[in-house]
């Protein structure tokens, strides 16, 4: 075991103090030491995208990161998104639309899916399926990961 | 699945970061986006003693415009190329070859740097340099250096930086007027590396090609440029016999391998059809710029 470093991270606006190794990857310090389950750890490699987070607003790959370099930066994970109990627009579309079924994607689908409705005009599917392209969903079949992604934007863009 | 355990520094100068390159010895990495590194630290197909972290310092991430060239700084992620106002005007290219690599989150977190110096042979950053005559600022503990990307990419996962080199910045030369781009790519999926990617940049004068620049990637150790088929092209205007004539010289240019995704000569087939495809938007676009 190398030696710890004291880091700050600001996560979901709460503010954590710890000392972890530098090799401990992001993903798991918000799980293990942190306790936010939510972020799920799929490939390991940055393929799968299941452990999406923000970082400074930014989605990144939280198994692509190691948690020292997030010291003193904001985060925010999918426990992040709504109050417990609430959901947020994008939340509530995912449920309307049955676009999870075992759920295991489904926290990396929604963060990439922010960042996506945020940066990018999303003008039709397939600039919603190429968005949602880096995360993986082994149940859905996508179809209703995209009419989620489709009626949010529809909602935060209103037609002529 | 978890990387091995190592020493982490943060530089916050290029002038720390290469002198801890230095003194490690060669038992050491610099840690920049982290995109192609962590996951060779997590298969601890690396494992290096020191990581050093050059995230922190502010002013390796810039995009700048000075006279014909813009400027780069190593530590430029890919979606600000993606978005950059300044190269969606004078490199348009390059914006739109960024769209091809990996996904948002990637790209959020991936350098221009980083990709230089990784030089996946599938790439498009190294295929971008090469094809827009960039040159590359090299920094280490004895000073600094410029190299043309010409002579930076050596072979598959290899460039011409000693053990404590690091990329600090890359200048490109702006797109000349009446210039039109292509870039044509195929993946087996949406953001995987290409089987192969073709770009071509062409520049008219007097209703003809003056200058001609094709550039391919995934289709051997290194991005290339098929000097054969540029020279075909100059003096010319597009017609389909020159177009099938310049696929041929890109078959005849590259020896693919065969891999686990693609056969060599499906690779060379490709190549061929992007090729052409990329200098035909090209031509379209040259046009479109000087009516």
């Amino acid at each position: 075991m190398s030696k710890t470093r004291e880091i700050t991270v600001t996560v979901n606006g709460a503010v954590y103090r710890r000392a972890v190794e530098p090799r401990l990857l992001l993903a798991d310090f918000l799980r293990g030491e942190l306790g936010l389950t939510g972020t799920h750890v799929g490939c390991e490699h940055g393929v799968c995208g299941a452990c999406t987070v923000m970082v400074e607003s930014d989605s990144v790959r939280s198994c692509l990161m190691f948690a020292v370099q997030a010291d003193g930066c904001r985060v925010e994970t999918v426990e992040g998104l709504a109050a417990p109990g609430k959901m947020n627009a994008l939340q509530a579309a995912f449920h309307e639309h049955h676009a999870l079924q075992c759920g295991f994607c489904t926290p990396g689908m929604l963060m990439t899916a922010t960042d996506m409705l945020k940066k990018y005009p999303l003008e039709n599917d397939d600039a919603i399926r190429e968005g949602l392209s880096g995360n993986l969903c082994r149940c859905t079949g996508y179809e209703h990961i995209v009419a989620a992604v489709r009626a949010v934007k529809a909602k935060v863009t209103p037609g002529p | 699945m978890k990387p091995a355990a190592f020493d982490y520094v943060i530089a916050d100068s290029i002038e720390m970061a290469v002198a801890s390159l230095a003194d490690g010895g060669g038992d050491v990495k610099i840690i920049a986006g982290g995109q192609s590194l962590v996951p060779m630290l997590n298969f601890r197909l690396l494992r290096p003693s020191v990581l050093i972290d050059i995230n922190r310092i502010g002013d390796l991430a810039f995009i700048e415009e000075t006279g014909s060239k813009i400027c780069v700084g190593a530590l430029t992620r890919h979606y600000q190329l993606e978005t950059s106002p300044v190269i969606g005007r004078h490199l348009p290219v390059l914006a739109s070859a960024m769209t091809h690599v990996a996904h948002l989150a990637i790209r959020n977190r991936g350098t221009i740097g980083g990709s230089l110096s990784h030089a996946d042979p599938a790439a498009e950053l190294p295929m971008m340099a090469l094809l827009l005559d960039a040159e590359l600022h090299i920094a280490s503990a004895s000073g600094k250096r410029t190299i043309a990307a010409s002579d930076f990419f050596v072979g598959a996962l290899t460039v011409n930086l000693a053990r404590d080199d690091i990329v600090t910045e890359i200048v490109l030369p702006k797109l000349p007027p009446k210039t039109g781009w292509g870039f044509e790519e195929v993946a087996r999926r949406s953001g995987d590396f290409a089987l192969a990617a073709a770009a071509a940049t062409l520049t008219l004068s007097a209703g003809v090609i003056s200058q001609a620049r094709i550039a391919l990637t995934g289709v051997g150790a290194t991005p290339v440029r098929v000097a054969q088929a540029e020279a075909l092209l100059v003096g010319q205007a597009h017609e389909p016999g020159l177009i099938d004539r310049i696929i041929d010289a890109v078959r005849a240019a590259i020896e693919p391998d065969t891999d686990l995704h693609a056969s060599s000569d499906y690779r060379r087939h490709l190549a061929g059809v992007l090729a052409g495809r990329a200098v035909s938007a090209a031509w379209r676009r040259a046009n479109e710029s000087a009516t």
